[in-house]
């Protein structure tokens, strides 16, 4: 640290909002942390795992996850649950009668939501689940009060014996900035105290648990009116006053910095009262909230004036670019803004990896005819796109599966000689995708399974999973037998076949076959995530420009590493005119998966090194 | 509000832009500023669009670059260059890496890469600045090098002193041993005295 640095951040660390959750987790005592790999919250629990004084895992899901953490609160330890925004929906089963138990050590629920939706199915504002499970909701506005709000929830958790929601967004986890920790707890040892009229939500039970959630209600709406969370910031120009929370005040505060604005870092239950003394000083009250229009609609049930949704947009962020223009409408200044992108360039979607195990399914599947093709989340979703356009639903979490089999029972005449497949990966099935197959089996469905075991959570970085046989922390533990599992839910064992996803002919052979079956099949792929360090690079390859013949099958591989080296319009003998496109292979980035030398007919692709040999592709793992 | 500096880093997915803007981060920290990044992951590895947001100066509220009002543009890539370019102000630097990726879609001849990138990039009221880190990378061993490359190459439009820029680079790969350290420093001196002005 240099000179300058120690007098302007003493002891200042530049860190992620999703590190700063961690650190504060830990600082605060939490002594289990959970979660289920999801952009953008993945990171939390990663950094959780290297603090030895938590025990952290990846759960199975975030149902699975909020559920150990609530035994874990209920035991009286503190503790975090980590998830995606459309992972609470998952895990909302138990959030919704936990509220009812409340929590005995600090419980946070750190939810992600995606606005702008940059890699999600959809954008969601999980302030709505504060309303909805009448728990309160924290709202950080940078890396700081990540840390300092962290700190603050376990506390309030304990404080009003509540489950607290501590809500960021893409650009709360994935932005650093400089932060400054505070010294850490220790939290006085507690045990589970028997209390089945408070643990056990029977109905009789449960009903008078109700009253005392309407009164803690009561008591945080008390509490936020005077919380220091919710910090009034003076201005020079009254013409507009902003109620203003998480990222959008960095951006409100960046676009009008002489606007007086009011700050809710509590931002549910609103302080109402604190609210409307507040528009009495303003000539015009602005709520700006990104996503949904909550506060406002809670607003103007109380009888306060404000613009909201009606001059800013209900999706995406509200930066700076987004504002600005809105509130010119109101003031009357000016403004010009500039184009955010050039928008006659190609697009540059994000695509399969070079080599993924996955780009030979899609190869396949693509030249597969008469297919309905139901997908999942995860890498494999990217089938969908060029060159395969091999997917033909993506929904949610295991929706593969369960989706396929409504398709097969409510198909038409029409889609009689259809074949109805399911593509999922090893994670999401173990996620929430197994009782899809299950459900199938058990109903006598007719749904050919993809089942795409790369051994690892591909779309998040590589994560582990129970496919994996490794855990949170690199360790060895229990490795998942689909085979044997596919088998316990039902599926005849002669119906399920494990191939070697780059070897197309066999995997042409197994789904050819499996889709004239009727009953369920299972094809399980049995090669790892490149992203991994399970995957073992291969020497490199190369196109014989001699050999090539323009043919441009390899092409349909979709592989990032197979270029064009030249295109050449010829005339066929019958008259006719032909594109032929001669490629080249990038063999810096080539790890010789060979996948495209099944596609080449004149034998044009090679190794790099003409002496070297042309590995087989590892098939044990 | 004090003056706030904007630095866009732009490229493909697994290029190293997060990297490169981290190390921007940390030099401007070292420079006495608050600072704020953003980082885009998730599907970041997959070869799509990536940029990375760096805002320094006497307090950074918003961490996200307004269009039309960055400093730098710092990008890893020809094409993706001419697609944000739009974000520069007037008289701004861009600092080009000429070494071109095609994606997939490019190459099923469903879009055109652009012809000349960088006689377009003239179209805009900022100065360009080129330099072939791809292959000066590949030249020294190893195409990850293109990083410190483009980080040497900026020093020289940074306002701080290129040693705090030079010593965040040693520093993200003191811990990879002498090697990886020596060609990288190596990779940001042969950036920082590439002129190439255009």
């Amino acid at each position: 640290m240099t000179a300058a640095e120690q007098v302007r951040n003493p002891q200042a660390i530049f860190i992620s909002g999703n590190e700063a959750v961690a650190m504060a987790a830990r600082d605060a005592d939490c002594r289990v942390a959970a979660a289920y790999p999801g952009t953008p919250s993945t990171e939390i629990l990663e950094y959780l795992s290297a603090y030895p004084t938590v025990y952290s895992e990846w759960s199975i899901n975030e149902k699975v996850s909020l559920e150990v953490t609530i035994g874990a609160s209920l035991a009286g330890s503190r503790a975090l649950c980590a998830m995606k925004h459309v992972g609470l929906n998952v895990a909302s089963d138990a959030l919704m009668t936990q509220t009812l138990i409340g929590a005995v050590g600090g419980l946070v629920i750190a939810v992600a939501d995606d606005v702008g939706l940059s890699s999600s199915q959809n954008e969601q504002d999980s302030r709505y689940w504060g309303r909805f499970a009448h728990i309160p909701v924290l709202e950080p506005c940078d890396a700081q009060e990540a840390y300092s709000m962290t700190r603050f929830a376990f506390s309030l958790s304990e404080q009003f014996s509540v489950p607290v929601l501590l809500r960021l967004t893409t650009r709360i986890c994935h932005v650093k900035g400089l932060v400054r920790t505070d010294a850490s707890e220790k939290t006085v040892a507690r045990f589970f105290n028997k209390d089945s009229s408070r643990y056990v939500m029977v109905p009789g039970n449960a009903r008078n648990r109700i009253p005392l959630m309407m009164q803690r209600d009561k008591e945080l709406a008390q509490f936020s009116e005077g919380c220091e969370l919710n910090r009034f910031e003076p201005g020079q120009d009254r013409r507009i006053g902003f109620v203003t929370s998480g990222a959008a005040y960095c951006h409100v505060r960046e676009t009008f910095p002489e606007a007086p604005v009011l700050k809710l870092g509590l931002s549910h239950p609103a302080p109402i009262e604190t609210i409307r003394a507040f528009a009495q000083g303003v000539d015009q009250l602005i709520v700006a909230e990104e996503v949904e229009p909550l506060l406002e609609t809670e607003l103007k049930a109380a009888g306060i004036q404000l613009s909201g949704k009606d001059i800013l947009p209900r999706i995406g962020e509200l930066t700076p670019s987004v504002l600005r223009p809105a509130l010119a409408q109101l003031t009357g200044d000016t403004c010009t803004t500039a184009p955010a992108t050039q928008n006659d360039l190609f697009p540059r979607p994000p695509t399969l990896c070079v080599a993924c195990p996955h780009m030979g399914i899609y190869y396949c599947l693509a030249h597969v005819k008469n297919t309905i093709i139901s997908g999942d989340i995860g890498c494999y979703t990217l089938g969908a796109g060029q060159p395969w356009n091999a997917l033909d639903t993506c929904i949610s979490m295991g929706a593969s599966l369960s989706v396929a089999q409504g398709i097969d029972k409510g198909r038409s005449e029409a889609d009689q000689n259809k074949n109805v497949i399911a593509v999922i990966g090893d994670s999401t099935f173990l996620h929430m995708g197994m009782q899809g197959l299950l459900d199938i089996t058990y109903n006598r469905g007719n749904v050919t399974i993809l089942l795409l075991d790369n051994r690892a959570v591909g779309m998040t970085g590589g994560q582990n999973a129970p496919s994996s046989g490794l855990d949170l922390h690199g360790e060895e533990t229990i490795q998942v037998d689909f085979r044997k599992l596919c088998e316990a839910l039902g599926v005849k064992p002669a119906r399920i076949h494990e191939v070697n996803p780059y070897e197309l002919p066999v995997l042409f052979k197994a789904l050819r076959e499996e889709v004239k079956q009727t009953g369920p099949s299972v094809i399980i792929t049995n090669q790892p995530c490149v992203l991994t360090e399970r995957y073992r690079q291969q020497p490199a390859l190369a196109v014989d420009a001699d050999r090539c013949t323009g043919c441009s099958n390899c092409l349909d591989v979709g592989c990032p590493a197979i270029l064009v080296e030249r295109r050449e319009t010829v005339i066929k003998p019958n008259g006719r005119e032909k594109q032929l496109t001669f490629v080249k292979i990038d063999s810096a980035a080539c790890t010789g998966c060979n996948l495209c030398i099944n596609t080449c007919g004149p034998d044009a692709i090679i190794p790099l090194s003409r002496d070297s040999r042309i590995n087989a592709v590892e098939v044990s793992a | 509000m004090s003056y706030v500096t904007n630095i866009l880093v732009a490229g493909i997915g697994g290029q190293g832009v997060m990297t490169a803007a981290d190390i921007i981060a940390q030099a401007a920290i070292r420079a006495g500023h608050d600072v704020k990044k953003t980082e885009v992951a998730g599907m970041a590895q997959r070869g799509g669009v990536v940029t990375s947001h760096v805002r320094f100066g006497e307090h950074v509220y918003s961490p996200s670059i307004t269009p039309g009002h960055a400093d730098l543009l710092l990008a890893f890539e020809p094409a993706e260059a001419l697609r944000w370019a739009g974000h520069l102000r007037t008289g701004a630097a861009a600092l080009v890496n000429t070494f071109a990726q095609t994606p997939p879609v490019v190459s099923l001849g469903l879009f055109e890469y652009p012809d000349a990138p960088l006689e377009q990039l003239a179209r805009y009221p900022i100065s360009v600045s080129s330099l072939n880190a791809g292959d000066m990378a590949i030249g020294m061993g190893d195409r990850r090098l293109v990083n410190s490359l483009m980080l040497g190459a900026a020093a020289r439009h940074l306002p701080f002193d290129s040693g705090l820029l030079k010593q965040a680079l040693l520093d993200r790969f003191a811990n990879k041993g002498g090697k990886m350290l020596t060609l990288n420093e190596q990779a940001f001196d042969a950036g920082y005295r590439e002129p190439g002005k255009i």
